[in-house]
């Protein structure tokens, strides 16, 4: 119990069945401040309330499995691409060590799947009934579809995952930078044949959210849902303690002040979708995972199964371990955050000994080494690709062995 | 002339055996003398030559002279002393009878853990149209102040208390005027108001000023309109709940600066009658308190050809005599309120004191003194008590001294209570201040009879229920109940409602338990003091409970005012509501101390976030240069300003 209200906020089971029992009540979930899902959950819970436990399981069964093929397929694709480039000699001489084989790259789509599977995260998300096992579900069939190529299901099921919370929507930029990346269409702004996909595509994403919306309107018959999920994910109005920053910032925050920040926090969240698709529009694999990551940090109300999903993605980056700069202390802070969270949050919901604040520096501690975690990897990406051009040692013109820097 | 005043008497007269038969069948007063009984000898009689003779304006000035013809009754002398100064106090017709009346009541009722319950009832009605047109400008008992309120905010009812401690049903048995502690106000307004919100919001300012509360706090936020457990208690033929405001502010303080108030609306004031006890300073130092103002429409007559507004002023208080009677069990008015009674409100038709001595018909378990010769019997609460009643308007219950100061004395301390037959308890369960459930108790005490009970639970937002957890258990099982109205909360919009019907199985405990989930606030939205607590109002049971004696269903009757309050629709039950305790219930609290700390600490989260992303996104990766020393930067400038190329 005492964990379990840690990992979820308010994105959980029993709040799915008080919508449920709301409904057979004859009130509408969505004229309480309770319910917070989106109609298709509860369509989906209707039918599967009674096997709850196994739904959230196999939902996280099929992340693992589609997150495996995903990265499967997108070794196979690096892999080829890594010959075209050893044949075509683009590769410097001293690059040779970091070229990848086959045989590290072999196991790497099972570690994905049991970095899922086995992350206490996950599975104390499963345990708690958090509905964020669906939605993580939802955005793993979404990467599938998109590394497979497939332009429809990638559409619908981020459609899916934008209609479950808004925040999803910044992953069309890198599915879209991935499929033409597929197609060999050129990420030109001159090119109509761009235009024309992305037209395509936006076609696609709009019109399946628009049928899932009207879908969901005549679920229940009217339209309350909409401020009631996307308001509540929006402004902020529940301030629960959850792993998140918005929380006690909000809750401690002046009145007149509150909008200004409540669209500064959100403006962040969705800002670093453009810079990040410039800088990363060659690898969208791994512009996927810096927009997952940055929205489970960012985001209103985060909960485990969030970190669980882009922390699954670490194996696939395991040969930028070379280049990470304190992923030792990175590891020993989230470890040690991890473990404080329940004795903190005990000692002061429960003991009395402790007080708000002590959770609080913790939810910090915690999202400052998600921050150093995320932004590391992206320091040791962008070196390796700078490598991968200039070559692995360096030298000063007078000869001395040089050290790079950022400039 | 001569003539005249014959035929005044004999319509007096005949008065007096109409209104005799009426009381008797009413109220049942036992007359005490002999010769009442030849009164009552052909009241068929009596009635027809009522109508034949006097018509329409005797049958009206039926209530007019009541209280005189029921002093009169107990011996002929009184009666025949009656007769002469009848006539003088009589308003001749040619003058138009005013339309206002006032009565005013005290009951003290000794309590068996020893308590002494006192409920004074002032009651002004006043047959007039609030609603009219024309403005209502010309008032004479009823205070202008809610009659403006009335007419200004298109009232139907209006129903107002103030209350300060808890009323302990199983130790005091019911009161005969329910109130939960600290505030409560329900309204209905007239089905012509369009915007009820905006007219309940102006009200309950309004009503802030004329009481000196702070019903102000009374906002979205603590209101809710209950579909079926407050229905108007006046005429009414619209019972749409759109209509209906209800709202408890449990935290409220009363004290004397609603006292003062209160007392203001009384004709007399604090001049005379039985206003004079009113004292603060004593009616304060009491276990329970309670004063309220209910205002209502009500019916003249049995076919309610006339209706009338009927303000009814109610101030109950509970003594404990333990600790103020130094072990002794013995009260006097005096004690109670520091003062004695030496008469009644000159505006006052009707001025009396009862006392129940329904315990103690032959004076076994305490003495009354001084002694009254008059009786009444009502029934209360489904229970027919017997009353020792002293009438105020009667020089002659002042005695030589000129001044009235009851006094019992108790003989013996035993003595059992008709135990409540219906009874409710609330608590809240768990610990931590993450979850929370909420327990109430329905005690259904009739040794054979199931009734059913409406529950209104009010519940603020930040008490977040999950409905779906909601149990109701009745001798172990699942009782279900029969109707559910609930209306979830919105955040810092509205309280939850629940509203239930469930049947109590008879003399069984019935057990309501919801879960909820406690949410963080907004550091401005903590009371100063957050640690003490946040209140939840008192839930509302309202039942119509089985009677043993059958129950007068004429509201018209003249009654004792303290048993005319619910209108009783049938004989074989009485309504109750009992209000259950309010709840304490902790919030988890942020660091008041520190918003800024919070703002700049958080701000720099998101900036070390920002920072090493920008940092990366802009930058890009070069080789470093070794950087000078400082003592070669500084030759360099030198060389520079020599004009020599540097180092």
């Amino acid at each position: 119990m005492l964990k379990l209200s840690l990992v979820t906020c308010c994105f959980v089971l029993s709040v799915v069945i008080e919508g449920l029992a709301l409904l057979d009540l004859g009130v509408s979930p969505y004229s309480g401040d309770v319910f917070h899902e989106t109609p298709l959950i509860i369509y989906l819970f209707h039918f599967v309330v009674d096997y709850a436990e196994i739904t959230f399981m196999l939902a996280d069964v099929i992340t693992a499995v589609a997150l495996y093929l995903a990265v499967k397929d997108y070794n196979k694709q690096v892999f080829r691409k890594q010959k075209f480039a050893l044949e075509a000699d683009r590769y410097p001489l001293d690059c040779l060590e970091l070229i990848r084989s086959p045989k590290e790259m072999y196991y790497i789509p099972l570690k994905v799947a049991m970095f899922y599977l086995l992350n206490p995260f996950t599975i104390l998300s499963c345990v708690a009934k958090s509905t964020c096992g669906l939605n993580n579900a939802v955005i793993a069939l979404f990467i599938l579809s998109t590394i497979k190529g497939n332009v429809l299901l990638s559409a619908i099921f981020l459609s899916l995952a934008t209609y479950q919370s808004i925040y999803p929507l910044t992953l069309c930029a890198p599915a879209l930078l991935y499929l033409m990346q597929r197609q060999y269409i050129p990420v030109n702004f001159r090119r109509a044949s761009f235009w024309w996909f992305i037209v395509q595509y936006a076609f696609m994403y709009l019109g399946s959210l628009f049928v899932i919306i009207c879908l969901s309107f005549f679920l229940l018959g009217s339209w309350d849902y909409l401020p009631s999920v996307y308001g509540f994910i929006l402004s902020v109005p529940d301030l629960t303690p959850n792993i998140g920053l918005f929380w006690y910032f909000f809750a401690e925050m002046f009145e007149h002040f509150r909008l200004f920040f409540l669209c500064v926090f959100q403006i962040n969240v969705f800002f670093y979708t453009i810079p990040l698709s410039i800088k990363l529009k060659e690898h969208p694999v791994f512009l996927i995972f810096m927009q997952l990551a940055v929205i489970s940090i960012f985001k209103s109300y985060p909960t485990v199964g969030d970190i669980a999903l882009y922390l699954a993605f670490l194996p696939v980056w395991s040969h930028l371990h070379r280049f990470l700069r304190n992923i030792f202390l990175v590891s020993c802070v989230l470890l040690a955050c991890s473990a404080l969270f329940p004795v903190l949050w005990h000692l002061w919901i429960y003991a009395g000994s402790a007080n708000s604040n002590f959770y609080y520096a913790i939810t910090l501690l915690f999202n400052v080494a998600q921050i150093l975690l995320v932004s590391d990897y992206f320091y040791a990406f962008l070196r390796r690709e700078h490598h991968l051009t200039y070559g692995l040692y360096l030298k000063r013109k007078d000869g001395s062995e040089a050290t790079l820097v950022l400039k | 002339m001569a003539a005249y005043r014959y035929g005044y008497s004999a319509v007096l007269f005949i008065l007096c055996g109409l209104s005799v038969f009426l009381v008797t069948n009413g109220q049942e007063t036992i007359l005490t003398g002999d010769d009442g009984a030849a009164a009552v000898d052909s009241p068929q009689t009596v009635t027809e030559t009522a109508e034949q003779t006097a018509e329409q304006p005797a049958v009206e000035e039926r209530q007019w002279e009541v209280t005189e013809v029921e002093e009169a009754s107990p011996d002929e002398a009184a009666a025949d002393k009656q007769d002469a100064s009848a006539p003088e106090t009589l308003v001749p017709p040619s003058v138009p009878r005013p339309k206002d009346d006032f009565q005013e009541e005290l009951v003290i009722r000794p309590l068996h853990s020893g308590d002494i319950y006192a409920s004074f009832q002032f009651r002004t009605l006043w047959e007039t149209d609030f609603m009219r047109g024309n403005k209502v400008s010309h008032y004479r008992l009823f205070p202008k102040s809610l009659g403006q309120v009335i007419s200004k905010f298109s009232v139907r009812e209006l129903h107002i208390s103030f209350t300060q401690g808890y009323w302990r049903t199983m130790q005091w048995g019911q009161p005969f005027l329910p109130a939960p502690p600290g505030a409560e106000l329900w309204v209905w307004f007239q089905d012509s108001v369009t915007d009820v919100d905006g007219t309940w919001k102006e009200l309950t300012n309004v009503l802030s000023g004329i009481f000196c509360a702070s019903l102000n706090f009374i906002d979205s936020t603590n209101t809710v309109q209950p579909s079926a457990s407050f229905k108007p208690l006046g005429i009414s033929n619209v019972t749409d709940h759109r209509f209906l405001r209800y709202a408890t502010l449990p935290r409220e303080i009363v004290c004397t600066e609603n006292l003062t108030p209160w007392k203001k609306l009384l004709p007399c004031g604090t001049k005379a009658g039985l206003a004079v006890l009113l004292k603060s300073e004593k009616l304060f130092h009491s276990s329970f308190h309670s004063q309220a103002v209910h205002i209502r429409p009500v019916c003249e007559d049995w076919q309610c050809k006339t209706t009338s507004w009927e303000l009814r002023q109610t101030l109950s208080v509970v003594f404990d005599l333990h600790t103020s009677g130094q072990g002794k069990r013995e009260w006097s008015l005096f004690k109670m309120f520091s003062r004695t009674l030496t008469d009644a409100c000159p505006l006052a038709s009707s001025s009396k004191v009862y006392i129940d001595i329904t315990d103690n018909p032959e004076g076994e378990q305490f003495e009354l003194i001084p002694a009254t010769p008059l009786l009444s019997q009502a029934v209360v609460l489904g229970d027919r008590r017997t009353f020792s009643v002293y009438d105020l308007t009667q020089q002659i219950t002042f005695g030589a001294v000129r001044s009235l100061n009851l006094l019992i004395r108790w003989k013996s301390t035993e003595g059992d209570m008709l135990r409540p037959l219906l009874h409710g308890e609330r608590y809240v369960a768990g610990y931590g201040l993450q979850t929370g459930e909420i327990h109430t108790l329905m005690y259904n005490n009739h040794p054979y009879r199931s009734f059913p009970v409406l529950l209104l639970d009010s519940v603020p937002w930040y008490l977040r229920l999950y409905i779906h957890t909601l149990t109701v258990t009745s001798k172990a099982k699942d009782n279900k109940p029969s109707y559910i109205h609930y209306q979830p909360s919105k955040d810092r919009v509205r309280p939850h409602l629940l509203e239930m019907l469930v049947q109590l199985p008879p003399n069984s405990v019935t057990e309501v338990t919801v879960q909820f989930e406690r949410a963080l606030l907004k550091w401005t939205e903590y009371t100063p003091d957050p640690n003490h607590g946040f209140y939840v109002g008192s839930s509302v049971l309202s039942s119509l409970v089985p009677s043993i004696v059958a129950m007068d269903t004429n509201s018209t009757q003249e009654r004792p005012l303290f048993s005319s309050f619910f209108p009783c629709k049938e004989e074989s039950s009485y309504f109750v509501r009992v209000y259950t305790e309010p709840l304490l219930v902790n919030l988890p609290t942020p660091d008041f101390s520190m918003p800024y700390n919070v703002i700049c600490l958080t701000c720099t989260v998101v900036a070390v976030g920002y920072g090493s992303l920008y940092n990366l996104l802009t930058r890009s990766f070069q080789i470093e240069e070794p950087s000078l020393g400082l003592a070669k930067r500084i030759a360099n400038i030198i060389r520079k300003m020599r004009g020599v190329p540097p180092l």
